[in-house]
């Protein structure tokens, strides 16, 4: 069930590992339902996960899962959340309903109980058909499937995801996010998905905390976050020479501005008259505007900010 | 309408405790060796020796001509000692993989991700190793006793070798607990459980080679206990109150054995983590 009040929190926490600070004096909280951690990769999402599940020691800070302390009680917490790891894991040499029947039973779930919760695990995650196969046969997409299963067998309270759609092909990784917000939605089981795709966090969650460089660097609803304190616009510009000389007069005005795929660029104006400062610019630095329109803040720009990505 | 919804339902059942996980471990791990036929076969010759050793026993309680046979404390000590070589085998059968083969496939940080804690992981990969070489040293060990009794048709002998059970018992769980220690410190350092088998063999053998060349060159058997099986020999022959084979003093074989099962204690500590670090 949803806990009241955080159901993560982190105050002060720091994780070094030899020199390198991988968590940097963090603070905050995730709440109940689907909460994203979003950052680019080495942004310290997975060591975050991980100091949560106990298997790295901060060397300051306290954690909290679940209303218990990391450090006093892990195994109990460990007992009530499930961990989707990033990369491959499996237990050799069995099939899937005997790896994720064995998984309910380490989670402490009677023998007969955990048969009969990996087989329903299995055909919620969509390996019904193949859950007599061994695991090490399975296509990427099917391994993701398969550490879905195992992390849900024993019903927990809180799900760690670690990039839960990593080698999926487009349809794979559409079902396992309908699957993530079907748990969070409907299911009462709390979610923290840690991803650098910025689509998956927006579909599946409705709070998010943004990581870069070991620090949180923003957090709260995504809805509240994308609400402008400025103004957006698409912009695409006519400039001797390229555009980077404009680009770089825009940040210097104090505008956010960030390239995408084609030659369009997202430009954000803090304060009113947006439109009208970007002309006044264009003129001054004798740049023709091809074409500008509002955008709809994304939360690709929230990231960009928060990150400061160019 | 499906007349059983296949979708995901809450958990109401039980639970069990935390600290019992070791033995789910201990149990899958044994049950899936005995589905193996090589292993079953491997198994079923470690007992040849029993049968053997039966007949023996048999022989010489009913033909007063095979009196020559009758079972002494150094039949039993002996018995052990033949066994060593399945224990090897098995050792390195059932062995190689427990911990490599997780670390091959990341189940670590599954296994760490459940509420078991690391002590318990290392115990049920020992609890493995330990049940199924106490099947080769202890069990036909403790049976050829019975059958001794039961043949004799009277008690005198267990009576004045009472110290057979308590001596069959103790060198078992030395002999098994040293070589499960090893086998799984080994294993908890590589990836590959046939590089793993290579360094047991390496470390059965290669120390036994350097000893075998001391030896050579000293013509004394006081650096015995360079040999890790030659410890275990040792300390054998002084739990079966038989004459030590080894001019070296029993405490030095002790203490080999002890630094080695602390040796492996720490390898085991530092190397099964939810996470590896590589600073």
């Amino acid at each position: 069930m949803a806990e009241p009040g955080p159901v993560v929190t982190l105050e002060g926490v720091t994780v070094t590992y030899g020199t390198n600070t991988a968590l940097c004096d963090i603070s905050t909280t995730f709440g109940a339902g689907a909460v994203g951690l979003l950052g680019p990769n080495g942004a310290g999402k997975s060591t975050m996960i991980k100091s949560l599940l106990g298997f790295v020691v901060p060397s300051q800070g306290r954690m909290r899962v679940l209303g218990l302390d990391v450090a006093e009680a892990p195994l109990q917490i460990r007992a009530r959340v499930g961990y989707m790891p990033e990369n491959d894991a499996h237990v050799p040499g069995m099939n899937a309903v005997s790896f994720v029947a064995y998984c309910a039973e380490l989670s402490g779930l009677p023998r007969v109980d955990a048969m009969q919760r990996a087989h329903e695990v299995l055909f919620y995650v969509g390996l019904g058909e193949a859950r007599y196969r061994n695991v090490e046969t399975y296509s990427t997409g099917m391994k993701q499937r398969i550490k879905l299963a195992q992390a849900l067998v024993h019903d927990p309270d809180l799900l760690f995801l670690d990039e839960p759609t990593n080698g999926m092909d487009p349809k794979g990784r559409d079902e396992m996010l309908e699957l993530v917000r079907d748990l969070a939605l409907n299911k009462g089981v709390n979610v923290i998905v840690s991803s650098h795709l910025l689509p998956d966090i927006e579909y599946t969650c409705r709070d998010v905390v943004v990581m870069d460089k070991g620090r949180v660097v923003a957090h709260g609803a995504i809805e509240g976050l994308k609400q402008p304190r400025g103004r957006v616009f698409e912009l695409r510009v006519k400039a001797a020479g390229g555009p980077e000389r404009f680009i770089e007069q825009l940040r210097a005005a104090g505008l956010e501005c960030h390239a995408t795929d084609d030659d369009v660029m997202r430009v954000f104006v803090p304060g009113e008259g947006g439109a009208q400062r970007l002309f006044e610019l264009a003129a001054a630095a004798s740049v023709q505007v091809r074409h500008l329109r509002p955008s709809v803040p994304t939360l690709e720009d929230v990231f960009a900010q928060a990150v400061g990505e160019e | 309408m499906p007349i059983h919804d296949q979708g995901y339902r809450r958990y109401t059942g039980v639970r069990a405790q935390t600290g019992r996980a070791w033995s789910v471990i201990a149990t899958a791990g044994i049950r899936t060796l005995l589905a193996k036929r090589a292993f079953i076969g491997l198994l079923l010759l470690s007992w040849v020796p029993f049968l053997v050793r039966a007949v023996q026993i048999y022989a010489a309680a009913n033909l007063p001509q095979a009196q020559f046979l009758a079972p002494d404390a150094a039949m039993f000590r002996s018995f052990l000692q033949q066994q060593e070589i399945f224990l090897f085998f098995i050792t390195v059968y059932a062995g190689t993989g427990l911990i490599a083969n997780d670390r091959r496939a990341n189940a670590l940080q599954i296994y760490l991700s459940k509420p078991l804690s690391r002590a318990e992981y290392i115990f049920g990969k020992f609890a493995i190793l330990l049940a199924l070489l106490l099947l080769v040293t202890w069990l036909p060990a403790m049976l050829l006793l019975v059958i001794q009794v039961m043949l004799a048709g009277s008690f005198t002998f267990f009576l004045t070798h009472l110290y057979l059970v308590p001596a069959i018992t103790i060198f078992s769980l030395i002999q098994v607990a040293t070589v499960a220690l090893a086998m799984l410190a080994l294993s908890s350092l590589s990836k590959s459980s046939r590089y793993v088998g290579i360094l047991y063999a390496g470390l059965i053998f290669f120390s036994q080679a350097v000893y075998g060349i001391v030896r050579g060159i000293t013509r004394d058997t006081r650096m015995a206990w360079l040999s890790v099986p030659l410890d275990l020999q040792q300390i054998g022959d002084a739990i079966f109150r038989i004459e030590p084979r080894f001019a070296m003093p029993v405490w030095s074989a002790f203490l080999v054995i002890a630094l080695l099962i602390a040796a492996s204690a720490f390898i085991l500590e530092r190397r099964v983590r939810g996470v590896e670090v590589v600073a």
